[in-house]
């Protein structure tokens, strides 16, 4: 494996779901606290911060809880890949020498319900929008239902990756969905978007996460269990990649950028598929979690129907997927989603995991993320 | 009077004998939809032109919408109470592109991936002149004219 310059030496986890009269920027604080602990350093010693939200504009702005110490703080968004791009950008402050000890924090609170905005956001008519296809939820609808009948996955699929989701849940105890559902409710309850039914969905819902990291040699200062980060990718989409509240799509079509970001992390960190220990994998849908597996190339097109029949992603298989419940038990706070996958997986691969700790002694750690308008981001860990 | 209006400027030919989604071809041959009057080929931006898609292809891949979407943005005449589900979906247009549309079968059991498909032009809801609005939505072949239920 690639050597690397920069360790996680600390995470920090507000729970999601639902807090009525919490705001967002204190449920970053509780998370930065904890955080903190986990690192065994000081606010003070914090000499760069990115932050990143979706509801809150200047989620930087959590220095008034937390201390006014100067420190350079700002704030990051890309969509469901915000996660990614704070740890990477703190990553980056650590190695350009502006900072010995960063953080990344993540924080949100969103409103129920689908997310709602005006199209020109996302660079697309108004017309799109009163017409009522401003919805990102069609997208996940149309792209499991086309990829079900390119590859022969039928709906006990679906169900059996919402199934894990819940059942990961329930052995975490800081999960928000933490009641075990069977296939058969899962198959039974109303579509939202055919061929996607209630509990194959995840709600946006609110919390927050952080992560301290430092330069690789001086983490051993902090932590016995330092955490190695070996690559950081994002990538946008390309001409023909079916995505997110496209209003056509030519008819050439190009794979999705999370392949493009799989296969660039591979590269960055000198693995391959095959040495993931680990995986938390973007489940905006069960419908996600199955297309993800193939485009971050955990398997061909079309076995995840034997894979998960077989459990191959079940906490007890040979490739863990979710393993904290993802984005079906836990909701996406959107700036934190990214966060908790990594807060996951430093969990797993110090053995911290409890009642969903992955067996023997996982080495390495693999996140992905995947959001509109068409971003993909990966993030690999390792001991 | 009240008039039949597009829903927006550039949707579709209107008022058509036989309308049409409307396209901007580059001169690589690429078409885009919606039309835009110009985008950047080759380092080059280039005014394109204007052409009409094809009006039949087939269903490229669909789903559906089982609750009225969030308002604003959606501007249909429906309420929370009277919303009908609807259905989403791409249809592959031979030798252009594949469109994104509202189907005017909501029945996924009605529905497969290939099946023929051609636009029809739909009232949708008011503007803010009292005109009606229409909108351009894809429909099984052979399916009656003004129902949108399918039925052959």
């Amino acid at each position: 494996m690639a050597p690397s310059d920069v360790a996680i030496i600390g995470t920090g986890l507000h729970p999601f779901g639902r807090y009525p009269g919490k705001s967002a920027l204190e449920m970053g604080e509780d998370a930065v606290i904890e955080a903190l602990a986990d690192a065994g350093v000081e606010w003070s010693a914090i000499q760069a911060l990115y932050a990143g939200s979706m509801e809150v504009k200047n989620p930087e702005a959590i220095v008034g809880l937390l201390g006014l110490t100067g420190v350079p703080g700002r704030a990051v968004f890309t969509g469901c890949a915000t996660g990614a791009t704070s740890l990477a950008m703190a990553a980056n402050a650590i190695r350009l020498g502006d900072a010995d000890i960063a953080i990344a924090i993540g924080l949100d609170k969103h409103p129920r319900g689908a997310f709602s905005d005006h199209p020109s956001v996302s660079g697309l008519p108004g017309w799109y929008g009163e017409a009522g296809l401003f919805l990102t939820t069609h997208f996940f609808g149309m792209k499991i239902n086309r990829y079900m009948h390119d590859f022969g996955i039928t709906p006990i699929t679906l169900a059996r990756a919402a199934a894990k989701a819940f059942r990961n849940g329930a052995a975490n105890p800081r999960a928000w969905r933490r009641t075990p559902m069977t296939e058969e409710q899962i198959l039974e309850s109303q579509y939202l978007n055919y061929p996607l039914t209630q509990y194959m969905y995840c709600s946006p819902d609110e919390g927050a996460a952080a992560v301290v990291l430092a330069r690789a040699d001086l983490a051993s200062k902090y932590t016995d269990k330092p955490i190695y980060l070996r690559a950081s990718t994002l990538f946008s989409r390309r001409e023909g990649a079916f995505e997110l509240l496209s209003p056509s799509l030519p008819l050439e079509t190009a794979p999705s950028p999370t392949v493009f970001a799989a296969q660039a992390a591979y590269e960055q960190a000198g693995i391959g598929p095959e040495d993931v220990d680990v995986a938390q994998l973007q489940d905006t849908d069960a419908g996600s979690e199955i297309i993800h597996l193939a485009e971050n190339g955990f398997c061909k097109d079309g076995e995840q129907e034997t894979l998960l029949a077989e459990g191959a992603t079940e906490i007890g298989g040979k490739l863990p997927v979710n393993t904290d419940g993802g984005l079906l038990a836990n909701g996406e706070p959107v700036g934190a989603s990214g966060l908790r996958q990594i807060h996951e997986l430093v969990t797993q691969l110090r053995g911290r995991a409890g009642d969903r700790q992955v067996a023997g002694t996982p080495r390495v750690g693999y996140a992905h993320l995947y959001g509109a308008p068409g971003t993909a981001a990966v993030t690999i860990l390792s001991t | 009077m009240a008039q039949q209006v597009p829903l927006a400027e550039d949707l579709f030919t209107w008022p058509a004998e036989e309308p049409a989604l409307i396209g901007g071809r580059s001169s690589d041959g690429k078409i885009v939809f919606p039309y835009r009057s110009h985008k950047l080929v080759g380092g080059v931006n280039e005014e394109l032109e204007r052409v009409e898609l094809p009006r039949r292809g087939t269903l490229w891949t669909f789903t559906g919408q089982r609750f009225r979407p969030p308002s604003p943005p959606y501007a249909g005449d429906d309420t929370p109470k009277t919303f009908e589900p609807f259905a989403v979906g791409y249809i592959e247009l031979p030798g252009a592109l594949r469109v994104e549309a509202r189907l005017t079968e909501a029945d996924p059991d009605k529905l497969h991936i290939g099946q023929e498909m051609e636009l029809r032009i739909v009232p949708f809801g008011t503007d803010a002149d009292g005109n009606q609005t229409l909108i351009y939505a894809f429909a099984p072949v052979g399916a009656e004219e003004g129902h949108g239920d399918g039925s052959e």
